[in-house]
């Protein structure tokens, strides 16, 4: 961390430890205290047209998205070597597969983002948490896409896998390049601070109905058969209150 | 043979006068609260008509309930787990609020704030979802008593095919009330549909309830139920159902519909099912079959094989006793008047339904004499009711007259024979032969429809705690602050569990004599 300036700490290492600590210890809290407030929130029941269109290609292109930040971020630039991919051919995949993604997920938060601020149905929904994410969301879409088509695609380039990504897994095995990613361009910086405070925002919003993917599904008999069971008492310093709903604006 | 036990509820319709006492009381005990506005647990439709949500009926436009496949396999309408789980962003067969109507209330305020002057305030309905002014165009029961006539009437799924045996002229219209709660189903499709497995069927009792810490609001209920009794809560994203009003049930008392009914139409009681046989009857190829299918998985709780086996697999001695009281069994399936709505979803529903004996559409002609065999004079008449059996035939038996024909006629002869007794006429001969029962049994159908009381329509036993509370730490904490500790509730080789009088397992917990 030669050389780093306090504020450059301040963004690059305490900013991301600490997201990271929120989110750990607010889904647990969460998880623990407010079950009946983890849900998708869906807005299907008031407004269909414009989610049948951008719902799905919203998620689905964020599941694009997420997977090739598991390749670009996560994957050293030494791997891909090891295994024999040129790098020209990695940043054209990258590019490539990046911009379809980006392309989906543009569409999506268009359609989502305007269906929620102007259907007046789905916005009397809408809690500040929701608009919190929903604009951090934006920004780190809008700073992820700008890189990928004005730098990998059209522009000359710029490999993020000797900045912000040994920065990022050395956060991890707690050596952080700071200077890395300091210098790296104001884009990136962005889109990572950004791409933190969404996890610290995470657990206080909707957007936990995410580890709810409801995967198990496929395997579980069809039909579900309970026994009756005794209600537990309220758990302990909780207050009793296990109904109290979290990121709703009632 | 797996026995299980499942409250069963029968409404018999004749009495349905439409008085909606059941839907607002319902309203105020469960979903008097924001986002369930428009939440109906039980709601009264008016039939032919629409229903709520509109068109709910019509399963190939919303795709609820079950259907067989190409290998004759029980599946879910809306296909594949994995197709529901690829469309979990966007389900396609969910009602929007239109389809039930946008749940409003009227800005009272300006009626009480409004300044003096000449012109009469006057509330704007206002909406419930967003708080604005709004046009109420559409809710619940907009159609009721054939109201809007044939525009709205002739959009009934149920008269589709039906053709010209439905008149929907005024002169010769004919209604009836239908009040409708969750089915509680043996074969629930809500919960198979549920990919949070938030939805469950308890084992003690099958009612089918949300889990309401475990639902994530994935919405495949909504659209799984064929009968459209879950709902989405737009408040809170969460789904929400009729109960049965568990609270009450187990403490043995009626649901608030039955327990508030006008027309005390309403019978609650236990049926015993095999549930092993659950499956292959919903998987019945033929749909005309599924009536007789579904009744083939009761159990008679009178055979004393039946009721071996149901004590062995620990179904407590006064469940047993009540099941053997149970007016559902005995509408359902000892005197076969009661019919499900709507088998042919494949659900297995538990709410069934004694057919209405309309008034006689030509009355002239059935009061005349016309030479025939009194009996047949009787009977001809059903074929005169207003109400088509083919048109009762699409609510209850998948479109199988015969059955309705066969109730209509039991009914009939209940009335002909308890009529003949107070005005002192003569019993046609052959009456209850021909309705396929003994005098015995008209009678006996005749308590049952007329005169039976609160404890005979509602034979519910109440929830056995002690299974529920399995509370081993509280047992602990109880033996522990004993002298003698836990070995002081269990003699070496003395007595642990006992059987009492009502047949339940118990264990000792008198202490030791002399420690
Ligand atoms: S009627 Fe009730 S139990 Fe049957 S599928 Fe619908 S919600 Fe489920
Ligand atoms: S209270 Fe009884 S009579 Fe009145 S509508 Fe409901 S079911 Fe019919």
């Amino acid at each position: 961390m030669n050389g780093a300036s306090g504020w450059q700490i301040l963004l690059w290492v305490a900013l991301p430890y600490l997201a990271l600590g929120v989110f750990v210890v607010g889904h647990v809290w969460r998880w623990r205290y407010d079950q009946f407030g983890w849900t998708s929130r869906s807005t299907q029941l008031q407004e269909r047209r414009l989610l049948k269109w951008g719902s799905p290609v919203f998620h689905y292109g964020t599941f694009a998205a997420i997977g090739g930040h598991v390749i670009g971020v996560l994957i050293p630039e030494s791997w891909t070597r090891a295994i024999g991919i040129p790098e020209d051919v990695y940043r054209w995949f990258s590019a490539g597969a990046g911009t379809l993604a980006a392309a989906a997920i543009i569409v999506g938060v268009v359609i989502l983002a305007g269906r929620r601020l102007l259907v007046p149905r789905v916005r009397a929904t809408t809690s500040p948490v929701d608009y919190v994410a929903l604009i951090l969301l934006l920004v780190i879409i809008v700073t992820g896409i700008v890189p990928t088509l004005f730098v990998n695609l059209l522009g000359h380039g710029y490999d993020y896998r000797v900045s912000v990504a040994p920065w990022f897994r050395g956060l991890f095995s707690g050596s952080p390049s700071v200077t890395a990613i300091a210098t790296a361009p104001v884009v990136y910086q962005v889109h990572a601070a950004c791409a933190w405070l969404i996890w610290a925002v995470w657990p206080f919003s909707r957007l936990v109905h995410a580890w709810s993917a409801p995967l198990w599904y496929l395997w579980r008999p069809y039909i579900v058969y309970r026994r009756r069971v005794a209600a537990r008492p309220a758990e302990p310093g909780t207050s009793g209150r296990r109904w109290r709903r979290i990121g709703v604006p009632y | 043979m797996r026995v299980m036990a499942q409250v069963a509820m029968v409404m018999n319709l004749d009495k349905c006068i439409g008085c909606h006492t059941c839907s607002v009381t319902c309203k105020q005990t469960w979903t008097n609260r924001p986002g369930t506005e428009y939440v109906y647990f039980n709601n009264v439709e008016t039939k032919p008509g629409t229903g709520y949500p509109r068109r709910y009926s019509d399963q190939e436009q919303w795709k609820g309930g079950w259907t067989l496949d190409r290998k004759g396999r029980l599946q879910l309408k809306s296909g594949s787990r994995l197709k529901r789980l690829l469309s979990i962003f966007y389900n396609p067969d969910l009602p929007s609020i239109d389809d039930y109507g946008d749940p409003w209330t009227y800005d009272y305020q300006t009626l009480i704030q409004a300044p003096p002057g000449t012109l009469t305030p006057s509330a704007h309905s206002v909406s419930a979802l967003t708080g604005r002014d709004m046009k109420v165009t559409w809710g619940s029961n907009w159609d009721d008593d054939l109201a809007g006539g044939p525009d709205h009437t002739a959009a009934d799924p149920d008269l589709a095919g039906l053709g010209d045996h439905v008149k929907l002229a005024y002169e010769q219209a004919f209604m009836f009330y239908l009040p409708r709660i969750c089915e509680h189903c043996l074969n629930p499709s809500c919960v198979a549909s549920c990919p949070s497995g938030a939805m469950y069927k308890r084992e003690e009792d099958g009612i089918v309830l949300v889990d309401q810490d475990r639902c994530r609001g994935w919405r495949f209920c909504v659209s799984g139920c064929p009968y459209k009794k879950v709902y989405f809560n737009h408040r809170t994203g969460k789904a929400e159902k009729c109960t049965l009003c568990f609270p009450r049930i187990e403490a043995g008392q009626p649901t608030i519909c039955s327990e508030t009914c006008v027309g005390r139409l309403r019978y609650l009681g236990l049926v015993l099912y095999d549930a092993d046989k659950v499956l292959s009857a919903a998987a019945t190829p033929d749909e005309r079959d599924l009536y007789r299918a579904q009744l083939s998985v009761l159990l008679d709780p009178g055979d004393p094989e039946v009721a071996a086996e149901a004590a062995r697999q620990g179904i407590p001695a006064d469940w047993l006793e009540a099941a053997r009281r149970s007016p559902a069994y005995a509408l359902i399936a000892r005197h076969r008047v009661a019919l499900p709505f709507h088998p042919e979803y494949r659900t297995l529903p538990m709410v069934w339904y004694i057919p209405p004996l309309s008034p006689v559409a030509d009355t002239v002609a059935a009061a005349t004499p016309d030479g025939r065999a009194p009996e047949d004079q009787v009977f001809a008449a059903i074929e005169a009711l207003r109400i088509p059996a083919e048109y009762l035939a699409s609510l209850f038996t998948a479109g199988d007259p015969a059955p309705v024909r066969r109730v209509l006629r039991t009914l009939t002869a209940v009335r002909t024979l308890m009529r003949a007794g107070q005005l002192g006429l003569d019993v046609p001969d052959g009456l209850a032969e021909s309705a396929g029962a003994t005098e015995a049994d008209l009678e006996d159908l005749y308590r049952l429809l007329a005169v039976a009381k609160y404890d005979e329509r509602y034979v519910i036993p109440p929830a056995h705690a002690e299974d529920a509370g399995r509370l081993a730490a509280q047992h602990e904490q109880l033996f522990c602050s004993q002298p003698g500790g836990v070995d002081s509730f269990h003699p070496p080789g003395g007595r642990q569990r006992f059987r009492d009088d009502d047949g339940r397992l118990h264990l000792d917990l008198s202490p030791r004599s002399g420690s």
